[in-house]
Formats: C-alpha cells, structure tokens, sequence
C-alpha cells in the first residue's frame, strides 16, 4: 500500500531559480536563502521518496487565460520546463507518474473534486524551484513527481478549505494504491508577498510566521482563513498560500514538525519552508531522542493514574 | 454599466484580477502571453503600434501598453503574470516594473525590499476603519466603548 510520509512547503520565487541557473547562489544574498535549505536536502536524501505530489501553480506559461482549471492534475509520463520568456530552466524533465496520478484522479473525482486530467503539460518555476530547493540541482530528479496544478491567478482560486479537504481526498487516494510507494506532498508558493499595483513589495512577517506555527499545531484555524485576509494581510500574490493547506490535508493531523526556515527578502517574496513528517512509520528514522516526546494517549494516560492512586494512598 | 463592489476594493493599491477584469483584460493578456515567442517579440519590437492592432485592445489598453503603464494595465483587465512578458520584453527586471508601479526608483524599491518589505501597517485598508481581520470584532467594541465612555 501506498502511504504519505511527509509534507514540505516551501515559496517559489523565480528569482530562486534564476539565481540557481546563473551560478549566484553563493553570492551573500542568495546564501541566506539557500543556507536555509541545507537541513532540507539531508533530511529528503534520508526520506528517499518513491513518489512527490507538487501542488503549485502555473504563472502564465502552461496555462494562458484561455483556459484557468481550478485544480488540474498532470497524468502524464513527463512534464518538460516551460520556456517562461529567457529559454526553459536547464532542469530535468519532471517525470511523472502516470499509474499513481490515474488512480487518483479517479478516487478524487469520485469523492466530489472535480479535477481537470491533464495529459500534456509544461511545468514552470512554480513546480521545478521547490525542487531544487529539496533535491538540488542532480541531472535526473531523484524521484517521480506528479504535479496539481491549483489556479491561484485569477480570482477566486480554490478556498482554503476546499484545499485542505482536497489534501485529504488526496490522501484517500494514495492509500488505496496497491504499491508499495513512499508519497511526499509538496505545497509551494507564498509566503507574504504582492508584486503587482502600488501597493508592491507588501511583506507581513507577523502573518507568515502564525501561519508557520498553526500549518503545524492547528492547521483547521487556517481553513477559516477568507481570502480578503489572504490579500489584506499578506498581498494580492500571497493568496497562493492556500496551496500549502492541499499539502496539510494530506498529511496526519498531529504531524511532526522537524525543519522550518524564514528569511525576507527574496527578489519580493517572504521565503518560508517547513517539513512535517507524519509520526507513524517515520520518513526518517531518529537516531537521538527527542525532547518533545509524544504525549501517551489519552486511555494509557488514565490506566497510568489508575496505578498511582493506590500508592499515594498507603503514605 | 452595473459592476459589483467587493470587499477586496478596499485594499489600497491593488487590483484583484477578478472574473470581471479578466473578461475585461482577455485580449490585453493575450497579446502579452504572444510576447513568449521571439518571433513576436522582433516584431513587436519593429513597430509597437503595428502590432498592436492584431489584437482587439480598448484603446485605453492601447495606450496604457504604448506608455508600459503597468498599474492602468492592471486596472484594466491585465494580470501581472502576462504584463510581466511585456517587461520582460523590453529587457526590464521585475523589480524595474515593481519600482514603475510604486512611483519608486529601482534602487530605492530594492533598498526597501532588503529592509523587510513595505510594512503591512498602514497599507491594509482605504477606508482605513479596517483593523486586523482577527481583532476586527474586538477593536469595534472597544471603539464603542470608548464613545460611551465620552458620553457618559
């Protein structure tokens, strides 16, 4: 059976890339942001996933205005790089897996997201920027990738809500997969930023980093987040933070988070990354005990006191 | 012509590309996602005007694309994705298009970007009543609060 391991989040900025395909990303700008991958890439060369899901979305190069799919699901074999205005990215081919991507499509339409199948797609920054981030820069990427595209361009893209269930549709999906497949759920984008109109180059710090800490404690108060808030709170382009919540779906809901970094600027975007892993059979095996261990259930809990009452009594 | 009001107007200096503004904005956009392809971009180049009238454009998004007046573009239907094509196109950085739309200088609107960003206080709402969605039930008791208070 298939199972998720892991969710990561990370922004998308194209800048990202254009540093990394020009050789700059030991220049001190693009050191803070790529010095706080580092843990990231050890950590996924331990999590060696079979299968990544990328939830992203497509900024003008696969998709123009002739068609805006809410969610579209890439079923394809291989997914080249778009050429975004300077020639495509010199990344691999992203490529797919088209078994897992068939299969979930199926189960996720069936459960009422009515996905767009699409089965000839480029993928741009918004996919191949996060997984430089995580895997670097190899000559083939370490594993399939099927990439969802959510429309997060013209208003309105999917709520939070919405996204969220459908990470968990997502997840339905996978583990009614026969194979044996080690899933991890990227969600991209964000975090604060807003590139277009006057009001450019808006970042809220303060909104990203409780962002940050509910994606991880209480995810659902993310859910209610409207997209007036999204907008307002963390710019017009901001909005695509509602992808990290497909991502959150997908995984458990007292799952552990083992990396963050946040850095501002990037270009114009705030740079935020999280890596939750779920606790039941870890994507990386601990070798050190950790301090925060998990609390004993509830049940296991009340039998512990139920022993101890006696014992106090007799002093 | 009737246009719907959305709580999103409220946010000082942005334009939602709505379904209204992308109806609005199709063929703006259009022309700007042909820039993709160096063919059109050489003949863009060569004659701008030309150009310009394979696409059924408004003449107020004519104009706006002659001038490279981004915001009007924006208000007018174009989404930053596509008009970034035509800055891209002129050979311009985003952030050359991220100073036009804020009336900065390149250099200055970096300088602000190093520093943080352009702060959320203070640019979160036009009518400037709007606290922080969250607290927006709190601050408005306390506002009336305060006017009993006065009054009393």
């Amino acid at each position: 059976m298939a199972r998720i391991i892991a969710g990561i989040s990370s922004s998308h900025v194209p800048a990202i890339g254009a540093a990394i395909d020009n050789g700059k990303t030991q220049e001190p700008y693009w050191q803070r942001v790529f010095a706080g991958f580092e843990k990231s890439k050890e950590w996924m060369a331990k999590a060696k996933p079979d299968v990544a899901i990328g939830i992203y979305n497509d900024h003008a190069s696969a998709f123009s205005v002739e068609m805006i799919p809410t969610f579209a699901l890439g079923c394809a074999a291989e997914f080249p790089p778009a050429d975004e205005g300077w020639g495509p990215r010199p990344v691999p081919v992203v490529k797919g897996h088209p078994e897992l991507a068939a299969h979930i499509a199926q189960s996720v339409i069936l459960d009422e997201f009515d996905l767009t199948i699409v089965n000839k797609m480029e993928v741009d920054h918004g996919l191949t920027v996060p997984l430089n981030l995580v895997f670097g820069s190899p000559k083939e990427w370490p594993c399939p990738v099927i990439p969802l595209a959510v429309n997060v361009v013209q208003y309105p893209p999917p709520t939070g809500h919405r996204c969220f269930m459908l990470g968990k549709a997502i997840r339905k999906a996978v583990e009614s997969f026969p194979q044996d497949l080690r899933v991890v759920v990227f969600g991209t984008g964000g975090m604060s930023h807003q590139i277009s109109g006057p009001r450019a180059g808006l970042i809220n710090s303060k909104f990203d980093k409780a962002f940050l800490d509910n994606l991880t404690k209480n995810p659902k108060k993310l859910t209610r987040i409207s997209h007036l808030e999204f907008m307002r709170e963390a710019g017009a382009e901001g909005i695509e933070m509602v992808m990290w919540l497909v991502m959150r779906g997908a995984i458990d809901d007292d799952a552990e988070e083992v990396y963050r970094f946040y850095t501002v600027p990037a270009s114009n975007t705030a740079v935020g990354h999280i890596i939750l892993e779920n606790r039941q059979r870890r994507a990386v095996k601990r070798t050190v005990t950790r301090k925060t261990r998990r609390k004993a259930p509830a049940k296991a809990r009340r039998a512990a006191a139920r022993v101890k009452t006696p014992v106090r009594r007799s002093k | 012509m009737a246009v719907d009001q959305h709580d999103y107007d409220d946010i000082p200096g942005t334009f939602v590309f709505d379904a209204e503004r992308s109806r609005r904005g199709y063929h703006l956009n259009m022309f700007c996602m042909s820039l993709m392809k160096e063919e059109n971009r050489s003949a863009f180049k060569a004659n701008e005007a030309a150009y310009l009238d394979k696409f059924p454009l408004t003449a107020e998004q004519r104009e706006a694309v002659l001038k490279r007046d981004y915001n009007r573009m924006l208000e007018l239907g174009g989404n930053i994705y596509f008009t970034a094509k035509l800055g891209a196109t002129d050979g311009h950085s985003f952030q050359h298009m991220a100073a036009v739309m804020t009336s900065s200088t390149q250099e200055d609107y970096a300088k602000m970007m190093l520093a943080g960003g352009r702060p959320i206080e203070g640019n979160r709402s036009k009518s400037g009543t709007d606290k922080r969605a969250k607290s927006k039930r709190k601050s408005k008791s306390k506002a009336r609060s305060k006017a009993g208070s006065k009054r009393g």
